[in-house]
């Protein structure tokens, strides 16, 4: 028998049986559409952290406190504006360097108000970290140095302190102070989960001032060259080193806080696709299952195939044939709907989905497999079993 | 044709079975003394001869009936079918010898469900390597010669009784072999239809030159052929034959 007519006589079988067929191929299928939904919803979310940090600019340097380890408990910082402008002296042509302190404040205008992230940094920081100016103009060295009471509105924030009002030249109170809003950022969305559009900036000075420390918590590196960023980051190192013990502070490259954020995405992707390979596992069960459910009720079926001239390896074939197909409909259909249902996922829910090639081919790959293997079993014994017996069996 | 070739053959030229002293033991659990199913038969068949196989219920029958089909080896003694020892051979020589010189046609005719007439009477061919148009139409011409050329798409659920074993013995035609073996194939139809059944057989028979083995308890089947083993307690009891050979 060809291998053409195995694949005949299979499909003869199936269609015999629709609803078993139907039943055994819906858990292949669920089993696959899961390995592409979730590496997908992993996938996404990777997508999402790397534009996130991309979006940070290129050449970046994240100078934190402490170690930058899980586990760790985040570190006070003890970073000052002097540290800021030793390094940028240090620095000079090669780099530029902001610093920022952080606060949730509530920020109110004549219309409107928020609680919103307030953020001090120092003038740089719109070059440094990407903030283009949409309108009027960002905080400026006179305005640091003078701890000037003068703010930047991010998109959002303007929209809703402000409404449709140009906010330009128009006063905002934050902490009981009144500052005078000089200019707006470009709308950005958000990056890591934080929404840079509400943001509102004001003079590191004044920050401080306002939360009553004299600290930094971060400061920003941009390095002139790519080539030259691990020299920057060394330069920094002996810098802050002179002032900090090495485990008081931590020099992060884009790469290094895309390595651990993609690290923890990249197992829970793993994950999520081990999840999913269980269901597909099962699903071949279930197809192992049916099988032996068919091959004991067909009994009487090959019994007669053998005693009219099949060969034990042809009965094998037709049912292993039968399994194979089984389960590579299912891989088509799961594979499928997964694609399908990841789309309406990303489409239209908050849930970012990106699906993969590799997982499709993977899922649809294990399927078959799942059919061999748990085909074989079924198979082999269809194959052995004894003409003489399975005639006789009622 | 088999196989001039093959290596111990032949005992009779002239026979197309050649049974002899033959035993067939089964193991039932843990017994070491077996059941002793068959014990001790020798015969010979005939290329075209009519031969009825009788005896009561546990005389054998059936156990012969598998030796004589190659679906079972025997314990001791040999089985020749058309010159081959079948001992001698691989499963997959076994189920080549099936498939081209034994046809088998059964008590419960044992046709596929949800297949048509055709598809079931072309079922050794597929076994065979035969192409699917060429097929088709020997499996055409099987049903037309047992008289149902004008109900080949029909399945077996719409067939009566005495169509369906028509289908089956179409299907035991259909590779032209040199063994037809019959088990009670009146077993399940009345009478009558068990006439026109045993008449078909009879004329194929005599057509084709297939030696025709019916293995029955059916008194009046068994007297139509010229020849009758008779089986008790795993021994040839008794063999008659109307016409001196």
């Amino acid at each position: 028998m060809s291998f053409r007519e195995s694949v005949r006589v299979a499909l003869t079988a199936i269609r015999a049986n629709r609803l078993r067929s139907g039943l055994t191929v819906l858990g292949v299928v669920i089993g696959v559409m899961s390995v592409v939904l979730l590496v997908a919803v992993g996938s996404g979310a990777r997508a999402v952290v790397t534009a996130g940090v991309e979006d940070l600019g290129s050449n970046l340097l994240l100078v934190a406190p402490g170690t930058f380890e899980f586990g760790q408990a985040p570190t006070r910082s003890q970073f000052t504006l002097g540290d800021v402008e030793d390094l940028s002296r240090q620095l000079g042509e090669r780099a530029r360097v902001a610093g920022s302190i952080a606060s949730g404040e509530r920020v109110r205008s004549d219309t409107g108000a928020a609680f919103t992230s307030v953020i001090g940094v120092t003038a740089d920081f719109t070059d440094v970290v990407n903030r283009p100016i949409a309108r009027g103009e960002f905080l400026n060295e006179s305005d640091i140095a003078t701890a000037r009471r003068v703010a930047v509105l991010g998109a959002s924030a303007a929209d809703g302190l402000f409404g449709g009002i140009d906010p330009i030249a128009r006063q905002i109170t934050v902490g009981g102070l009144r500052y005078r809003v000089i200019g707006t950022v470009e709308p950005l969305g958000s990056a890591l989960g934080v929404d840079r559009d509400s943001q509102v900036y004001i003079p590191l000075t004044a920050a401080q001032r306002l939360f009553g420390i004299r600290t930094i918590d971060t400061l920003f590196v941009r390095g002139a060259d790519r080539a030259d960023l691990d020299g920057v980051a060394e330069t920094v190192e002996q810098v802050l080193g002179e002032r900090f013990g090495s485990d008081e502070f931590s020099i992060l490259s884009q790469d290094e806080i895309l390595g651990v954020a993609g690290r923890i995405l990249d197992t829970l992707t793993l994950v999520l696709a081990a999840i999913a390979g269980i269901s597909l596992l099962v699903g071949g069960i279930g197809v192992s299952n049916i099988m032996l459910v068919s091959v004991s009720e067909r009994t009487r079926e090959i019994g007669l195939r053998k005693a009219l001239g099949a060969r034990t390896p042809e009965i094998t074939r037709q049912f292993l044939v039968e399994a194979i197909v089984l389960c590579g409909i299912g891989g088509l259909l799961g594979a499928a709907t997964g694609i399908g249902l990841s789309y309406v996922a990303d489409r239209f829910t908050p849930v970012p989905a990106q699906v993969t090639g590799w997982s499709v081919a993977l899922a649809f790959g294990v399927s078959v497999a799942v059919g061999v293997i748990f085909g074989v079993f079924p198979a082999r014994r269809a194959g052995r079993l004894d003409p003489v017996t399975a005639l006789r069996r009622e | 044709m088999p196989s001039a070739s093959t290596p111990d053959t032949v005992l009779d030229e002239a026979s197309v079975i050649a049974v002899r002293d033959v035993t067939r033991s089964y193991r039932v659990g843990e017994r070491a003394e077996g059941v002793h199913a068959l014990r001790g038969v020798s015969f010979d068949v005939r290329p075209g001869e009519f031969v009825a196989i009788v005896g009561p219920s546990g005389s054998g029958k059936s156990t012969l009936l598998n030796l004589l089909g190659a679906l079972d080896r025997p314990t001791t003694g040999t089985v020749h079918i058309d010159g081959s020892d079948v001992a001698g051979l691989s499963d997959t020589r076994l189920a080549r010898l099936r498939n081209l010189q034994i046809g088998f046609v059964f008590q419960q005719f044992h046709l596929l469900a949800r297949t048509s007439a055709l598809d079931n009477v072309a079922l050794p061919l597929i076994y065979a390597g035969v192409g699917r148009r060429a097929r088709a139409e020997q499996a055409r011409a099987a049903l037309e010669a047992v008289g149902l050329g004008h109900r080949v798409d029909h399945h077996p659920t719409e067939l009566s009784g005495g169509e369906q074993q028509r289908v089956a013995i179409a299907r035991a035609v259909v590779t032209d072999p040199r063994i037809l073996l019959a088990d009670e194939p009146t077993g399940n139809l009345d009478t009558a239809t068990g006439n026109d059944v045993m008449g078909l057989l009879e004329r194929l028979n005599a057509e084709r030159g297939a030696a025709l083995v019916v293995i029955t308890h059916d008194m009046e089947v068994a007297a139509r052929a010229p020849r009758q083993i008779r089986l008790r307690d795993g021994r040839v009891e008794r063999e008659r034959r109307e016409s001196p050979a």
